[in-house]
């Protein structure tokens, strides 16, 4: 068993807008693509070229129907990875203090050296955030690019996440929640972000902001002036043009 | 108590080496940053690849296959050496052979043709980012049988744009994303240009504007659209016909802007007597005239001062002549076009149709958009504001990629123009060198002479009748028949046409078949099982395969290679020069001209070669004028070499930056070769622009600044300010000949079609299709699209995006779901008037009720790339290009019609009707064709890519 640090100095996290994810899979790829060349071991892919290819991967978007009773069918893009939960069962689950939660900045990590692959905590985890590479036989998460957001070798633009340095969309926000003014927190609270399956009780720290309404039926009644004929008279239309073009400035 | 945390290491080193170049993942061309570390072995690899933050296209960002353009470079299906087909066409078996005898076996092959035939090449480029290098190649080789694979994707958008107003979607134009209130997004496919777009969103976004989507699928950015109309395919002219209809009908329309911008101010000839019936009124000078406002008088519609009148007539010889804008009136104010009329042929109700209507009106007229900033028009009027309509659109290519969908890109042009919301704040926005309207652009050029260049540039605008490529006899000039009368707009080539014609022998049968990156046994043909017979059939006399001999170049194993003689091995994309050029399609923004390279960050591993540098060779050994030194030696040592020197047209080269003045300083635009010009782009990022002046950030074609800037800059040598043509007088030429008027008359039976489809403004008819199947037996619309992770990439064999995307379903909307009994797990037979296909389906809500879809180009040959034969593009995946011919079924006359476009060629992709049943799975999707040999060795089976000591 793995204590968790009673509290942390800051609250990293990503804020994720779904009203904004496209789903294109570039924070996905970004995120491959960095953490496979960077902390820790190589994100490995099995069967790359055959029948059934499977590889580690940090960050997935999945995407999924909601079908309501009436009214238009709507796609979900849902981008998820780690959500660095402040009651983080992986943690709390992890027998030989592999996985821990750091104290300053509330990122959850696995220490790969001590990390004997059991997978305790992809069983713990309720998000399905952890996947297990096959080749080096260690437990992979999110890391928020630790190695990354503090990394000195890096112009200070971009010591941000992968992922939300890449998002096309603008859909990703990283900072720390602990700070009320900072963008994910002002974000967080003008556009309703919620939390992830809050009655778990594992406190995520990443936050998800939720679609706007979509397929608004604009009243009718507003709207009809705006298409109120000019005149009723098929031929008449020429006659309004002629009436509205002499009172244009300069007209006629 | 918590155990002391471990000690991580924040800060690593990232790499040893950044290099910057251009993406070619797609057609987006985004700045990427190349990081390499070097091996143990010493080599430097690519260890980790991201957007430029510093690139107009991308600034930063970038997509899924972008970063996944790092297994791209390490990719199994890469060739690697020159290969000679040893075994039978089809098969897949090659030896490897040195670059020497590969070009001494294509000059063999080709050098007589030039001598005697140069027709008997045709010389086609797929995905290629070069044409205006490869055409100038062919041109110097004598052919007329080149193009790109515009004619099977998205010409008629492209030409529809040109012929109304100078530009178009994509390279051509963007939304303004800071100012637009209203989004209207219309047509199937999730990219073009892929990262603006998405960039795009965000800014609408978080400003709170309204994205609509106008679409039968609701996936991407239609999945963010606040609201969407899933409408029946091939209808979206009509529906925007309708909102054309409601908007003029209520007055909300920008009266000012169509008389002073447009030539719905011109006044129409409309004496049934005239040979010119039916075109503008036009001066001796040959100047279309407008009725001027401040004297009633006739006036040529760009003197200075001059205020056209839109409502003036004008009266002459007994007949009064109207303005085009009476003429739209009397057109568009028909009942036919009422939202009524209209509702159940599109499938939107009238009562949404009106809400679009009265949701554009609200946007555009309510709360105008004002930039206070004066700018003086070409007549010499000075505006002290720019007024914009804050309502942009934009389309994909599904709109375009029916039957019906040139007349359907200018109704959404026409729209666009009516409201006055192209080229003003909040609007649509043309990317230097666009604007550049029709007659700008060269005309189509197909004289032969043995020995010698074409007479001129392959590809362009016919402005009428005269200008079409036709033989002595009136018959195509082309083997793709561009710019016959079956198709005389065909402004980008019918490049689907090509091999099926050859085949025939209709017009003329060719000798070689030389292609760069395009998969024509594959997804980019219709009808993919008979096209790989056409390449394998054989002459019964001769015993030589009909089609003699095909030259293909890729760089990686795709089901093309096996269908050639000759495989000249390409690059990647970073192991390679190339320029993204103003010549051609550049990386221009609306606010920037931009130009940019690749180069090559890493060094091939393989005996590869950059296939425009091969040209180079290849024009030096056959002597072609342009590409040989006074000593008769290669004039270019290769690509990199041509890019820097090449002279277009005096002061213009490839590339406009760090081009030198007569004291040798740098200068844009025009200028000089530099011979530092490509070390100055590497330094630069790989790219250069140059931001236009704010006086001439809008209203660019009928802005002087923005004129002035352009011929500054070398775009045109004049200024060329021009009107937009709503009413489209080629189109209206064609017409004429089609109504048996003039000296050019096409054949009879092309007559009545090129009467009724030659509109001269914009008209709907249904596709084509529907009117040659009973649509009782098909009743159903197929489509395909490729995902935002793979399109537009070459070959989805890419490690990590094929995780993302490995096989393709069928989807199925939840009505036909549940009508024909299916079930999860269950597969779906789906025949259509040519074929049958049998796959896996899907239930999907959020689509039109009446169309099944699915991914494009995923379905992949056994054999191909590099894949396992278990793979589930081979086993899963499926092309619905089995279910689409190029011809249209017969219709009795003895003819077959090509299914296309009947004004550019387009292919009608999108026409296809099907019937659907469920079935079993079988054991894999149908049809499955037998394996090619691979010609490359087998791919490793797992990956660990982690580079540097």
């Amino acid at each position: 068993m793995t204590a968790l640090p009673p509290t942390t100095d800051r609250k990293l996290g990503l804020v994720i807008d779904l009203d904004t994810c496209v789903g294109c899979h570039a924070c996905v790829v970004a995120c491959k693509g960095w953490n496979t060349e960077n902390y820790g071991a190589p994100l490995s892919d099995q069967d790359a070229y055959g029948g059934a290819p499977s590889g580690t991967f940090l960050n997935r978007v999945h995407s999924y129907e909601v079908r309501p009773t009436t009214g238009t069918a709507k796609l979900v893009h849902f981008p998820k990875s780690c959500l660095h939960c402040d009651d983080a069962p992986c943690v709390t689950v992890c027998p030989t203090g592999a996985s821990y939660k750091r104290s300053a900045d509330g990122i959850v990590l696995v220490n790969e050296d001590a990390c004997i692959g059991c997978g305790l905590c992809a069983w713990a985890c309720p998000y399905g955030a952890r996947e297990m590479d096959a080749d080096a036989g260690v437990m992979k998460k999110c890391t928020l690019c630790v190695d990354r957001i503090y990394n000195e070798n890096l112009p200070e633009v971009d010591r941000e996440p992968a992922c939300v340095r890449t998002c096309p969309a603008g859909a990703r926000h990283f900072g720390d929640f602990a700070d009320p003014d900072s963008n994910v927190s002002r974000l967080t609270e003008e556009r309703g972000g919620f939390d992830l399956m809050p009655e778990l009780g594992t406190k995520p720290v990443n936050k998800y902001l939720p679609p706007r309404e979509r397929d608004r039926s604009e009243d009718i009644d507003i709207l009809a002036p705006y298409l109120e004929p000019v005149t009723e008279d098929a031929n008449g239309f020429l006659g309004w043009l002629e009436r509205t073009l002499s009172k244009l400035p300069g007209g006629r | 108590m918590a155990s002391p945390e471990p000690v991580v290491d924040t800060s690593p080193h990232v790499s040893d080496e950044v290099r910057k170049t251009t993406c070619y993942m797609c057609a987006c061309r985004c700045g990427i940053n190349v990081h390499l570390k070097e091996d143990a072995d010493g080599q430097k690899r690519v260890a980790y690849i991201e957007g430029n933050r510093d690139h107009p296209v991308n600034k930063g960002v970038l997509c899924a296959k972008g970063s996944a353009g790092i297994m791209q470079v390490n990719a199994p299906s890469r060739l690697r050496a020159p290969l000679r087909r040893v075994g039978p066409r089809g098969s897949g078996e090659f030896v490897e052979i040195s670059w020497d005898e590969a070009l001494k076996t294509a000059t063999e092959w080709l050098a007589p043709l030039r001598e005697k035939a140069p027709e008997k090449l045709a010389f086609f480029t797929g995905r290629d980012q070069s044409q205006s290098f490869t055409s100038l190649w062919a041109q110097a080789f004598g052919t007329p049988n080149y193009a790109a694979h515009g004619g099977f994707c998205s010409v008629n958008m492209a030409a529809a744009g040109i012929y109304t107003m100078g530009g178009a979607f994509w390279e051509f134009g963007q939304p303004d994303w800071d100012h637009a209130k209203l989004f209207l997004l219309f047509g199937v496919a999730e990219d073009h240009d892929s990262n603006p777009i998405k960039m795009g969103i965000g800014k609408l976004k978080k400003r709170g504007a309204k994205v609509v989507g106008i679409n039968p699928i609701r996936t991407g950015y239609n999945a963010v659209a606040d609201d969407w109309y899933g409408i029946t395919p091939g209808t979206d002219g009509l529906l925007i016909l309708s909102l054309i209809h409601c908007l003029m009908k209520a007055g909300r329309v920008d009266l000012p802007y169509l008389a002073q911008f447009t030539n719905a101010s011109c006044i129409v000839n409309e004496d049934p007597s005239s040979p010119q019936h039916g075109l503008l009124l036009r001066d001796e000078q040959g100047k279309p005239q407008v009725v001027d406002g401040r004297t009633g008088r006739l006036a040529a519609w760009d003197a200075a001062g001059v205020e056209p009148d839109l409502g003036a007539t004008y009266r002459h010889g007994g007949v009064t002549h109207r303005p085009v804008f009476h003429l739209m009136a009397d057109r568009y104010l028909d009942p036919a076009y009422a939202p009524e009329a209209v509702a159940e042929r599109t499938g939107i109700s009238a009562d949404r149709i009106r809400q679009l209507a009265a949701e554009i009106a609200r946007a555009a007229f309510d709360t105008p958009l004002e930039i206070d900033r004066p700018w003086i028009d070409f007549r010499g009027k000075t505006h002290d504001k720019m007024i914009g309509r804050p309502v942009a659109m934009h389309a994909m290519r599904g709109i375009s990629a029916h039957s019906n969908g040139f007349q359907t890109a200018r109704a959404l042009h026409t729209l666009q123009i009516l409201i006055g919301a192209v080229e003003t704040p909040g609007g649509m926005r043309f990317k230097p060198p666009y604007p550049k309207p029709s007659t700008a652009h060269p005309k189509p050029h197909c004289k032969v002479t043995p020995g010698h260049p074409l007479n001129g540039p392959h590809l362009g605008y016919p402005q009428g009748p005269e200008d079409l490529c036709l033989s002595d006899t009136g018959g195509p000039a082309r083997i793709d028949k561009a710019f016959s009368w079956e198709n005389p707009l065909s402004a980008h080539g019918l490049m689907h046409m090509v091999i099926s014609n050859a085949h025939a022998g209709d017009p003329y049968r060719i000798d070689t078949l030389f292609l760069y990156m395009a998969n024509m046994s594959w997804n980019s043909s219709m009808n993919t099982s008979g096209t790989m017979k056409m390449l394998t059939d054989t002459d019964p006399v001769s015993g030589d395969y009909v089609i003699p001999r095909i030259i293909y170049s890729d760089a990686y194993s795709s089901e093309m290679v096996a269908y050639a003689d000759l495989i000249l091995p390409d690059t990647t994309y970073l192991e390679r020069h190339d320029c993204i050029s103003l010549l051609d399609r550049p990386i221009c923004e609306a606010d920037a001209a931009a130009d940019a390279i690749r180069w090559p960050v890493i060094e091939p591993d393989r005996d590869v070669r950059g296939f425009q540098s091969v040209l180079c060779d290849l024009g030096g050994r056959l002597g072609l004028p342009g590409f040989v030194a006074e000593d008769g030696s290669a004039k270019y040592a290769d690509y990199a070499d041509y890019i820097t020197n090449h002279i277009r047209r005096p002061g213009i080269g490839p590339l406009a930056g760090w081009r030198k003045d007569k004291d040798g300083k740098d200068q844009s635009g025009r200028g000089t070769a530099n011979p530092d010009q490509l070390r100055r782009y590497i330094d630069n990022g790989g790219f250069w622009s140059e931001h236009v002046p704010d006086g001439a950030a809008y209203y660019k074609p009928f802005n002087r600044a923005y004129q002035d800037w352009a011929v500054k800059l070398g775009f045109y040598d004049s200024p060329q300010p021009y009107i937009f043509q709503l009413y489209s007088e080629p189109l209206r030429r064609f017409q004429m000949a089609g109504q048996g008027k003039g000296t050019h008359l096409p054949p009879d039976h092309l007559a009545e079609r090129l009467a009724s489809t030659m509109d001269p403004l914009p008209i709907w008819y249904p596709p084509f299709e529907d009117s040659s199947v009973d649509t009782r037996d098909f009743p159903i619309h197929a489509l395909t699209q490729r995902p935002m992770a793979m399109y537009h990439s070459w070959g989805s064999q890419n490690a990590w995006l094929r995780q993302i995307h490995g096989m393709n379903p069928l989807y199925v909307s939840s009505r036909i779901w549940n009508d024909k009994g299916f079930s999860d797990g269950d597969w779906a037979r789906v025949t259509s008037a040519h074929g049958e296909i049998t796959v896996p389906a899907v239930e999907m809500a959020a689509l039109n009720d009446h169309t099944v879809w699915t991914w494009n180009a995923i379905g992949k040959r056994r054999g191909a790339w590099a894949l396992d034969p278990a793979a589930p593009e081979a086993t899963k995946g499926f092309l619905l290009n089995h279910l689409i011919h190029e011809l249209l079924p017969p219709k009795g006359d003895g003819m077959r019609w090509t299914n296309s476009d009947p004004i550019t060629g387009q292919a009608a992709w999108f026409d296809l009707r099907v019937r659907i049943e469920r079935c079993d799975p079988p054991a894999a999707s149908q049809p499955a064709h037998a394996p090619i040999q691979s010609p490359v060795p087998a791919a490793p089976k797992s990956l660990r890519w982690k580079v540097g000591k």
